[in-house]
């Protein structure tokens, strides 16, 4: 076990790809002009190693110079904790004082670069009252990297930075199990910090989480995979984070273009700049602007290395329309066919990061996109302990609601004149916003948008309801004395998958268990929606869309009333189920991929219809003449040809049961 | 387009023209300040990005300590005359007064009165509330945590201990009046980013970044160039050719420059890459201790 000692001494600078430099440094330069970039985030407690690690990952890929290690080495001597050897962590201190105390306290970026990447690290504290830097770290962040001190554990500060780095939206998370060399490299620590981080992390939502066993100091599984630990296969720490797939985090779907600047240097042209936030915007597509609702088409896209057919995030353009509309600073551009709500209410979580704390009635600037608007923080209805992840009461006893210093709330804020938005979890950029001090100017808060103002608001555009005469009455009874009634919280448990997969008996199975153990709970299926509520709709892909709303929009009604719902439908197409999910509440909404091959479904035929599928007896059947879009991102995936009904419920149930106990 | 994918060099693009974007939408009296430097070279590219095709809505500005390579200079009313952009210098009428050099009075006190208090001048002068400048992250320790907005306040003094928290995109443009904010849009490029977009875009830089024959002395250790007669040479130092070339500009007598057969874009790189000394060990001024740059910053320095 120490293979490490000349990496920590080595005074010798090791260039990576030197000869290649040397010998073709053209073909250099190309490939590192097509590299990819990476933003990622890394969280422990003081003492997890971070930035050990992060002077590993710097050091190692040589992004440090000589003179600059000299000057570290130099400082080891004075602040560090290595004596007389390297000590990485002083390579990423930073200011002065900071230094001094041996502790860093505010974000820090670091860059490094590999053939494949460049990497930006949002370096961020894992002191106790340093949320609000974390927030700020994570908030353009792909990955976070959640260190463990092997030693330690789970702890309350890994849960609470998971949970920050769960609310800032970030879908990959690397969890790097540190210091394995102080406990001999042993599997079965690895495994059940393994373990114990999975349970807790369940409700958190994460798509895409990974383990590595390193040791930051000695550069085991770092960027060389360790042969102190030969039990793990995996990839090395670097290897991950340079072919982790984040093409898919991008909102592809609505298109969303706020317009920064107008640009019209002379009356023949008016150009509209901005960074296309969402979606992706084409030259002749028809487009909406919001707030005015005129709608015109994309004449040009131009930028100054010559005009483009089309333009997705984050790219940053001018675009010309066929018409002239009104249209400035502040106005979005989107698809007529698809909107996002317009409101003056907004329901957000939001993250307070000032000293003096947010009470309710006080006025503020919301910056959200490229839009200043006056409003003020109407109500803060709850707060969350970061820790256990509970709910907790707006105020304290005996004094008014407030949210102190780091602290996170629900809340809902009313604005001067209605704003153009998506819920954060459907649209990083279109969710998010932060609160302006009117007096100070200080940023205050950070705020995330919750997928439905539930009990308010309204959709613009085709999802406003038709009839103009409607308004919303706020029930008396509220969604929490309901559900404190029930001791239960409403959710819905979305089962998809191809016919014959086994959702029907799954829900079936999972209603009684769930009933059994004194939950409230109801199945929607084909049987009783397809021949009441839809008898209306068909199998093409526009009425399966619709299908798919209403049984949104019913399940939302259960939940609003308390109970759980399961649906169990084919629900084949992605974006209708993504639909679903923003109708009802990402935070309530369980996405089950019940999975069983198209040839195994077949056999099982229950229903015989796919043998009257492939006698063309039946149109548009799902699998044989009508695609499937099996889930990216399922919450959970059981696959019925290995479990039976019964544990396939069980291993729902072990997974919702913190989403919707009371 | 249909992969949907950038490079990092596109992303880096695209970033920094929405910083420019949105400070030129927010404030009231912009202004770029611009060094000449290779980083102001592709700040100003970016400038004409955001703009195309407008004029950039700003002007450059200039702070001309007097003792910057001739090179330089011309450089710099070359590009202004051919990007059309306003280009304004401001040159310390105090410091000219009392003949402020970097030869006499030191490079602290030169970069004091000439840089520092200069820039103070020229902003408060023409009522600036914002002004880009091509500091990065990557360069400096205490530059890691530097805000894209850094907030200044009437005495253009940074306060490390209350910054505004940065989250997203959403850039806090708020200021009182005499505040100001400058405006680093380079801030997440690192140094091989900016060398791999100038040859890119192939953006024009100053020819003293290519190696050539240039007439030099030798002092404690640093090539300094006898730019002008102004360098008073010390008694057995004469001038020799030397084949060098400099990473970074500043004043004549204060930037060392290196022994090096860099003469193209690509050698530069390649020499960079191999390089085992960081870029501003070229700079005298940072040697003055461990966090002097801090000190200077807390000041009002760049």
């Amino acid at each position: 076990m120490t293979n490490h000692e000349p990496s920590t001494t080595r005074r010798q600078m090791h260039i990576p790809d030197a000869d290649r430099i040397r010998d073709d440094i053209v073909g250099y330069l190309r490939q590192h002009e097509e590299k990819d970039l990476l933003r990622l985030l890394t969280c422990g407690s003081v003492d997890d190693g971070k930035s050990t690690l992060i002077g590993r990952l710097l050091y190692d890929t040589r992004m440090i110079y000589e003179d600059q290690l000299a000057a570290v080495i130099k400082d080891s001597l004075v602040h560090g904790t290595t004596g007389t050897d390297f000590d990485p962590a002083l390579l990423t201190d930073g200011l002065k004082a900071e230094r001094e105390q041996g502790i860093t306290i505010d974000v820090a970026y670091r860059y490094f670069s590999t053939s494949k990447r460049k990497f930006i690290i949002a370096d961020t504290p894992g002191h106790e009252q340093y949320t609000r830097n974390m927030a700020t770290g994570a908030s353009n962040c792909n990955l976070a990297v959640v260190l463990i001190d092997a030693r330690n554990g789970v702890v309350t500060q890994t849960k609470r930075h998971s949970f920050i780095v769960s609310l800032l939206g970030i879908r990959h998370v690397l969890v790097a199990i540190n210091k394995m060399d102080l406990l001999d490299w042993s599997q079965d620590v690895y495994e059940t910090i393994r373990r114990d981080y999975n349970d807790f992390v369940a409700r958190l939502g994460f798509g895409d989480i990974h383990f590595i066993p390193i040791s930051a100091l000695h550069g085991d599984n770092i960027v060389t995979p360790s042969p102190n630990l030969p039990w793990y296969r995996g990839p090395t720490l670097l290897h991950h984070l340079e072919n982790v797939n984040i093409v898919t985090d991008r909102n592809l779907i609505d298109l969303r273009f706020p317009v920064q600047y107008v640009i019209r240097p002379n009356l023949d042209f008016r150009g509209f700049a901005g960074t296309v936030a969402s979606g992706v915007l084409r030259v002749g597509d028809e487009v909406m602007a919001l707030p005015s609702k005129q709608l015109s088409r994309v004449k040009s896209i131009v930028t100054q290395d010559g005009t483009l057919d089309g333009a997705f995030p984050p790219m940053a353009v001018t675009v010309t329309l066929a018409d002239e509309i009104e249209l400035s600073r502040g106005s979005l551009l989107v698809h007529p066919n698809n909107v996002p709500r317009v409101d003056s209410n907004v329901e957000a979580m939001l993250v307070w990061m000032d000293e003096t704390p947010a009470r309710e009635g006080t006025s503020f600037l919301v910056k959200h996109a490229t839009n200043v608007i006056p409003g003020a923080l109407a109500e803060i209805r709850y707060r969350m302990d970061v820790n256990s992840m509970r709910r907790m009461p707006a105020a304290e006893p005996g004094q008014p609601a407030a949210l102190r210093l780091n602290e996170i709330g629900r809340v809902h804020l009313t604005l001067h004149r209605p704003l153009a938005f998506d819920p954060y979890t459907r649209n990083r950029q279109m969710g998010a916003f932060i609160l302006i001090d009117r007096l100070t100017n200080a940023t205050v808060a950070a705020g995330m948008i919750v997928d439905r103002a539930i009990g308010r608001g309204r959709r613009a555009g085709k999802d406003e309801p038709v009839s103009q005469n409607l308004s919303q009455e706020t029930s008396a009874v509220s969604l929490d004395q309901r559900q404190a009634l029930l001791r239960q919280r409403g959710g819905t448990v979305w089962l998809t998958g191809l016919s014959g997969s086994g959702k029907s008996t799954i829900a079936r199975e999972l209603e009684q268990r769930l009933f059994a153990e004194g939950h409230l709970c109801y199945v929607l299926d084909g049987d009783n929606v397809r021949h009441g509520l839809n008898r209306d709709l068909g199998f093409s892909a526009a009425d399966r869309t619709e299908n798919i709303r209403r049984l949104g929009e019913v399940a939302r009604l259960f939940n609003e009333a308390g109970v759980i719902v399961i649906t169990a439908f084919i629900s084949p197409y992605r974006q209708d189920r993504a639909r679903a999910r923003d109708i009802v509440g990402a935070g309530r909404f369980f996405e089950v991929f019940v999975d069983a091959p198209l040839e195994v479904c077949e056999t099982r035929d229950p229903k015989g219809l796919y043998r009257k599928a492939r006698a063309g007896q039946i149109p548009e059947f799902t699998g044989i003449s009508a695609p499937y879009e099996a889930p990216e991102e399922p919450s959970l995936i059981v696959d019925t040809t290995a479990l039976s009904p019964g544990d396939a419920a069980a291993r729902i149930i072990e997974c919702i049961a913190p989403l919707f106990a009371e | 387009m249909e992969s949907f994918t950038l490079s990092h060099l596109k992303q880096l693009e695209a970033e920094s023209i929405h910083i420019i974007r949105e400070v030129a939408a927010e404030f009231e009296h912009p202004v770029m300040l611009y060094s000449i430097g290779k980083d102001s070279s592709v700040m100003l590219r970016l400038a004409q990005k955001a703009f195309h095709p407008g004029p950039i809505p700003f002007p450059l500005l200039h702070v001309d300590t007097r003792w910057k390579f001739r090179e330089m200079i011309q450089f710099r009313d070359r590009v202004a005359r051919e990007t059309e952009v306003r280009l304004l210098v401001w040159t310390n009428p105090d410091g000219l007064a009392q003949n402020i050099n970097p030869i006499e009075h030191g490079s602290e006190k030169h970069t004091q009165v000439m840089k520092t208090d200069a820039l103070k001048q020229a902003l408060d002068h023409h009522g600036f509330d914002a002004a880009f400048g091509g500091a990065r992250r990557d360069e400096e320790k205490s530059r890691a945590k530097e805000r894209v907005f850094s907030f200044r306040n009437r005495f253009h003094q940074w306060d490390p201990k209350n910054q505004r928290p940065e989250l997203w995109n959403l850039y806090n443009a708020k200021v009182r009046k005499g505040e100001s904010i400058r405006v680093f849009p380079l801030s997440n490029w690192t140094e091989l980013d900016v060398w791999l977009y100038i040859h890119r875009e192939k953006i024009p830089i100053v020819p003293l970044y290519f190696a050539a024959e240039r007439p030099v002395v030798e002092r404690d250790g640093v090539l300094i160039l006898v730019d002008d007669d102004r360098l008073p040479l010390r008694s057995g130092e004469t001038p020799q050719l030397r084949r060098v070339r400099f990473r970074t500009l500043g004043c004549y007598p204060l930037t060392g420059a290196v022994e090096s057969d860099a003469d193209t874009l690509e050698k530069i790189v390649q020499e960079m890459l191999l390089a085992t000394t960081s870029e501003r060990q070229g700079r005298v001024i940072d040697y003055d201790g461990a966090a002097s740059m801090e000190e200077k910053k807390k000041d009002g320095y760049f």
